[in-house]
């Protein structure tokens, strides 16, 4: 497995190239839902598309669909790129 | 009768009958401009604006030539968050329909959100896109096709565009049929302000010049080879030999008289007749339906031959085609009955954006005064036609706007602004 770590940094600018954004979101963006931040459920399966083709990880739909703020979509993809126990 | 009453910011008032359904607004994003009055200026000026394809090699291909929207920049005009998920022709749409909204002087979020309908014709949809995501697909896997593919190649993403940019809930919709889609759309957004809606943008664009979209293009056998930019075009004359494809179209604001005059908007012109006929099964020998068409179309707008002071052909350039057509045009008006003008000549055949292109030309020409011209092109005497090939000042008070797909018809005339209150004043 990889041993790179996913960062909060690594998803906004993924969120930002998926979505054409060009603008930094104002304060803290880590836990506010995706939702207030602008992205929609298409920009959120494009930016999971994207974080599985560039760490080479398989993210679980459930669990996706759970992850409703940066911060646990971060924490989400990190268990992924742990290596297994 | 009981209901659950809407919210009132957002329900449609009871209008009954609405009267007139006129223009108020006009956006153009066509390869002689990318707003209405560079359009014009170009149009109205006889200068073409057909090259050689340059968005792909068009060397293998047996069509090299296409009117191109140049210069063109759509994050100049559009937020950064739509460019990844749209096509050329929807940022092309969106950035017509801004102007055609300000051109009309209505504010969208200031009005009910149910009361506004989307109604607009593609025929290919969002080709280039389609074609990179299947590029993607195949070469690279799944994975790396983007999630906007599931919207972005479709023919109704136009119209969804531009309803969820502007707030726009009423009645909405999406017109498949290729050079008529932009009258079938138009009259359809009439249908709509008649039953009540109170304003509709409508009208119809098309982009796509990308080696998928050319090889589709390719297979109806209808395209000029022709590598001379002046001679490849060239309907009603004697060396026709097919069109050149273009890119882009028009969209227009579109609502009852009474509503455009209670704000004070200046109006173009009135959507006063329409009609659309089937030709005869190919090989049963029957007339085409196009006469039909106009004659139905005339009767609709309850005026007759004498009221149409210009005609704004289709102009297909096949010649068994244009034959057809200035017989129809001949059966209504007679020979050299009436001014007609292909100002297509200039642009190409733009698929669902060519009639629409048309009728936002003819609205012009109304105001204007000045019938367009046909370029490049020496009549044929066969035709009987009065072929507009210069520019022509002429006071004019009605255009009808002729468009046919393949096997089918449609005819719209539209009247000018200044005589709208004469004719239904019953001055006529």
């Amino acid at each position: 497995m990889s041993d790179k770590e996913f960062t909060l940094d690594d998803l906004m600018r993924i969120l930002r190239e998926g979505s054409g954004d060009t603008e930094e979101p104002p304060g803290d963006p880590a836990g506010v839902e995706f939702a207030d931040l602008g992205y929609d459920s298409l920009a959120l399966l494009e930016t999971s598309g994207r974080i599985e083709r560039e760490y080479g990880v398989t993210l679980d739909e459930s669990a996706l669909a759970e992850a409703t703020t940066p911060r646990a979509l971060v924490e989400l993809v990190n268990e992924h790129l742990a290596p297994a126990a | 009768m009981t209901a659950i009453a809407p919210r009132p910011a957002e329900a449609a008032p009871d209008r009954g009958n609405p009267g007139p359904v006129v223009v108020t607004g006009i956006g153009v994003t066509a390869p002689t401009g990318l707003d209405a009055a560079r359009h014009w200026a170009a149009t109205s000026d006889g200068m073409p604006a057909i090259g050689r394809i340059t968005r792909f090699d068009p060397t293998p291909y047996p069509a090299r030539l296409a009117g191109q929207v140049t210069g063109f920049d759509p994050a100049e005009h559009l937020p950064g968050r739509l460019l990844p998920q749209t096509d050329l022709m929807t940022q092309l749409a969106l950035v017509a329909a801004d102007e055609a909204l300000a051109d009309a002087g209505v504010r969208p979020d200031e009005l009910p959100a149910f009361d506004m309908g989307v109604v607009t014709a593609s025929s290919s949809g969002g080709f280039e896109f389609g074609q990179n995501e299947l590029r993607n697909l195949w070469s690279r896997g799944g994975k790396y096709v983007s999630a906007y593919q599931s919207f972005a190649w479709f023919y109704a993403v136009n119209s969804g565009q531009i309803s969820i940019r502007h707030g726009m809930r009423g009645p909405s919709g999406v017109v498949v049929s290729d050079q008529a889609g932009g009258l079938d759309a138009v009259a359809q957004a009439r249908r709509q302000i008649r039953k009540g809606t109170g304003l509709v943008v409508s009208g119809g664009m098309d982009a796509s010049i990308c080696p998928w979209g050319w090889a589709a293009q390719l297979a109806a056998g209808t395209l000029s080879t022709c590598d001379d930019p002046r001679r490849a075009y060239l309907p009603f004359d004697a060396e026709a030999t097919g069109h050149v494809p273009g890119e882009g179209g028009a969209l227009l604001i579109m609502e009852p008289l009474e509503a455009a005059e209670a704000r004070g908007a200046e109006v173009y012109g009135e959507i006063a007749g329409y009609a659309a006929t089937f030709d005869p099964p190919p090989g049963t020998g029957g007339e085409p339906g196009l006469r039909r068409a106009i004659e139905l179309a005339l009767a609709d707008a309850g005026a007759d031959a004498g009221d149409v002071d210009v005609v704004f052909a289709d102009a297909a350039a096949v010649p068994e085609l244009d034959r057809a057509e200035s017989a129809a045009i001949g059966a209504v008006f007679g020979p050299h009955g009436v001014p007609v003008t292909a100002p297509k000549t200039m642009t190409g055949r733009l698929c669902s954006g060519a009639a629409a292109l048309d009728l936002a030309t003819a609205l012009l020409a109304l105001r204007h005064g000045v019938v367009p011209p046909t370029t490049g092109v020496r009549p044929a005497a066969e035709h009987d036609l009065d072929l507009v090939t210069a520019a022509r000042p002429r006071p004019l008070r009605a255009a009808l706007v002729l468009a046919r797909g393949n096997g089918f018809n449609s005819a719209l005339l539209v009247r000018a602004a200044h005589d709208v209150h004469a004719v239904h004043s019953g001055a006529h």
